[in-house]
């Protein structure tokens, strides 16, 4: 176990802020998977459940955290519990998170958020993952199957580098349907174009996605569609992942019928599709619907 | 470590800022939110606010922009459900207040007064740094008058020994004048800063990044004019332009240095904020690094170094 390695949490909190190791960075297509020693960690995860980690060193100019939902986790490795990641370097955060070499450190706050719920019968499921949105989605595979239930996996991206983790489906899937937007691997697509099929032939009872927002509002409008639930990990820029910027929130709507702008931080990144209000979202931008409670008003704020 | 602040004394000068460690529970995962001189809460209005569209934050050079728009439960749900969390969970609570008119301010201190946890309250913070909704959208915080205003009604709604502080908007000609007007008013401190206003353009798209259009700018970009302002306030008072009342300095702390700079100043207790997304044991952990540096400085006390870089001018 690494000795630079310290805990700062309450007791039973749910949550560590741990240094974790970096023990083993490899490129996958277009991504690069980290795996983390992060002592504590390992055991309180869930499927569904994502990290923030700190970016740029102690003195780093980059102050807010970094958003990854946990690929996998390993309580008890040969080094102490471990956390794998998936991450597309778009920006400076990702960028420099892909640049570390064995042994550098990181700052790790995490299980957060709210896991996928498992049925509590054996239903017959099926798992979509767009681009490293697939990350999450083996870990629940080995759940669901561990419950009884039936596990087919869809996988899609715009082209054959940016699918992730095609291979490894075999082993946790039942099914593996493949997509692509340019042909360049599997049927030339969307998920959305093989979904129907792949939830008919399965009678599948819950739908679980994790990718971008316009592929999670079809995942839920096709489901809705064929009689199953949909429940979708979103993916909302958050500054602080730990519920106390307000900066990630969603129009969702609640048991009770009325939409509020909840945190997706902390009352996501799951929820179920038909409780996202999707109309809000229009080119990178999300409206607070008219009908949310505390909405601006006319003259307001 | 142990502060005065008007008649109310906090064991530690350390406290987070408004709207940076939401109601409690959050950062109660991760530290012993006791340990806190105060904790400070998002600033709450009269009524429920859904807050604005996203995005709302921009990442900039060592800091951010945000656009929240005061998102909350409304005063009411605020009583019932975060206070009494709070007084449960046995924080000292410094509750920051906003309002669209100076009589809504009074409406919530009013609400605040009268609810069964306020003996949870060691203080309020008047965030007198939101748009002025009767004076064109005009911040509160930006006309000496309108401060004084909202201030006296808030003193009137409070008993004498609850401590009120007027929170003072850095982005102002003469942020004295405007200290003058809230003391005189009846404020018993003065919290300085809050974020400055500004604006990024997304240059993918080329339109405003965040949904609010412009925000407030924060973190450690904003330390040294959270520096000045405190310095050109403790420095009125050092000269009997002001009366001298307790300031408590917020604006770009990440370590136990960043608070000192402040106190150095003139600041008598510190908040932190955006560090708080950073490392969510900041609040604590800044305070541990400002005790360890007062006394390997000497200080035997935090208030001997309260404003004592005033008297060592290069
Ligand atoms: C719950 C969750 C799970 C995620 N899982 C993964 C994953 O497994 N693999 C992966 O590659 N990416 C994932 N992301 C997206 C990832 O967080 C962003 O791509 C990353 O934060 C961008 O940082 P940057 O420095 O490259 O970009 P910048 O644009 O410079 O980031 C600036 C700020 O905006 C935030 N931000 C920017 N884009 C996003 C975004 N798309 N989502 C959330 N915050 C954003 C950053 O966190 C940072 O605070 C996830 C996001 C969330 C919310
Ligand atoms: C996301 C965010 C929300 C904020 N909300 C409030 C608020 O509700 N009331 C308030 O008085 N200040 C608010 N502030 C300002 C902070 O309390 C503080 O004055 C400012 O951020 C400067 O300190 P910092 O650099 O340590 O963050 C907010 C700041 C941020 C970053
Ligand atoms: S990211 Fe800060 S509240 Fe969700």
């Amino acid at each position: 176990m690494s000795a630079a390695t310290t805990r700062h949490t309450s007791q039973g909190s749910g949550v560590v802020q741990v240094t974790g190791e970096l023990i083993a960075t490899r490129r996958v297509g277009a991504y690069h998977h980290l795996t983390f020693v992060a002592p504590g960690l390992a055991e309180l995860a869930r499927p569904g459940q994502f990290v923030a980690l700190a970016v740029g060193g102690d003195t780093s100019a980059t102050l807010l955290r970094r958003c990854f939902s946990i690929h996998k986790v390993s309580p008890s490795g040969t080094y102490g519990g471990t956390v794998d990641v998936v991450i597309s370097a778009v920006g400076p955060g990702t960028r420099w998170l892909s640049t570390l070499r064995a042994h550098d450190e990181v700052d790790i706050v995490g299980p957060l958020g709210r896991p996928f719920p498992l049925p509590t019968e054996p239903v017959a499921c099926v798992l979509v993952g767009g681009g490293y949105g697939s990350a999450p989605l083996f870990w629940l595979a080995e759940a669901l199957r561990e419950r009884g239930c039936h596990v087919e996996l869809v996988l899609g991206a715009a082209t054959e580098s940016k699918l992730f983790g095609v291979l490894e489906a075999r082993r946790y899937g039942d099914g593996v349907s493949v997509t692509t937007d340019d042909g360049s691997a599997g049927t030339k697509g969307w998920v959305s174009d093989v979904l129907p099929d792949v939830i008919r032939r399965t009678s599948a009872a819950v739908v679980y996605g994790c990718g971008p927002m316009g592929m999670l509002k079809s995942i839920t409008d096709v489901a809705t569609a064929e009689g199953a639930v949909a429940q979708v990990a979103v993916e909302e820029s958050m500054a602080c992942g730990v519920g106390v910027c307000m900066t990630c929130v969603m129009p969702v709507t609640g048991n009770d019928g009325a939409t509020r702008m909840v945190r997706s931080c902390v009352e996501g990144p799951v929820f179920r599709g038909d409780r996202v209000r999707w109309d809000a979202f229009v080119d990178g931008v999300c409206r607070v619907p008219a009908d949310t409670v505390g909405a601006p008003r006319v003259g307001g704020h | 470590m142990s502060v005065r602040l008007g008649s109310v004394t906090l064991p530690s000068p350390m406290m987070t800022a408004s709207g940076c460690a939401a109601n409690g529970r959050e950062l109660a995962r991760f530290f012993d939110i006791r340990e806190l001189g105060a904790f400070v809460t998002k600033s709450v209005m009269a009524d429920p606010r859904s807050g604005r569209g996203t995005p709302r934050m921009a990442e900039t050079p060592a800091g951010m922009l945000n656009s929240i728009g005061l998102q909350g439960p409304g005063i009411s749900a605020f009583v019932d459900k975060d206070l009494a969390w709070l007084k449960q969970a046995g924080a000292r609570t410094l509750v920051s207040i906003a309002g669209n008119t100076s009589g809504e301010f009074a409406d919530v201190a009013a609400t605040l007064r009268s609810s069964d946890a306020f003996d949870a309250v060691v203080g309020v913070e008047v965030n007198i740094s939101c748009p002025n909704v009767a004076n064109r959208g005009l911040v509160f915080a930006c006309d000496p008058m309108a401060s004084a205003k909202v201030v006296a009604l808030v003193r009137e709604q409070l008993p004498r020994d609850t401590p009120v502080f007027a929170k003072l908007t850095p982005d102002v000609t003469d942020i004295v004048g405007v200290a003058q007007a809230c003391v005189k008013a009846g404020a018993d401190g003065l919290t300085m800063i809050n974020t400055l206003l500004g604006m990024v353009i997304d240059t993918d798209r080329l339109r405003p990044q965040v949904a609010g259009v412009t925000g407030g700018l924060s973190g450690p970009a904003i330390r040294p004019v959270a520096v000045r302002a405190i310095w050109q306030t403790r420095a009125a008072m050092l000269e009997g332009r002001l009366p001298t009342v307790p300031i408590i300095g917020v604006g770009g702390v990440r370590n136990g240095r960043d608070a000192l700079e402040l106190v150095a100043a003139g600041a008598s207790a510190v908040q932190v904020g955006t560090a708080t997304f950073n490392d969510p044991n900041a609040p604590v952990r800044v305070g541990r690094e400002l005790a360890e540096l007062l006394q390997d400085k000497g200080f035997e006390r935090l208030t001997d170094a309260v404003g004592v870089a005033h008297g060592r001018l290069a």
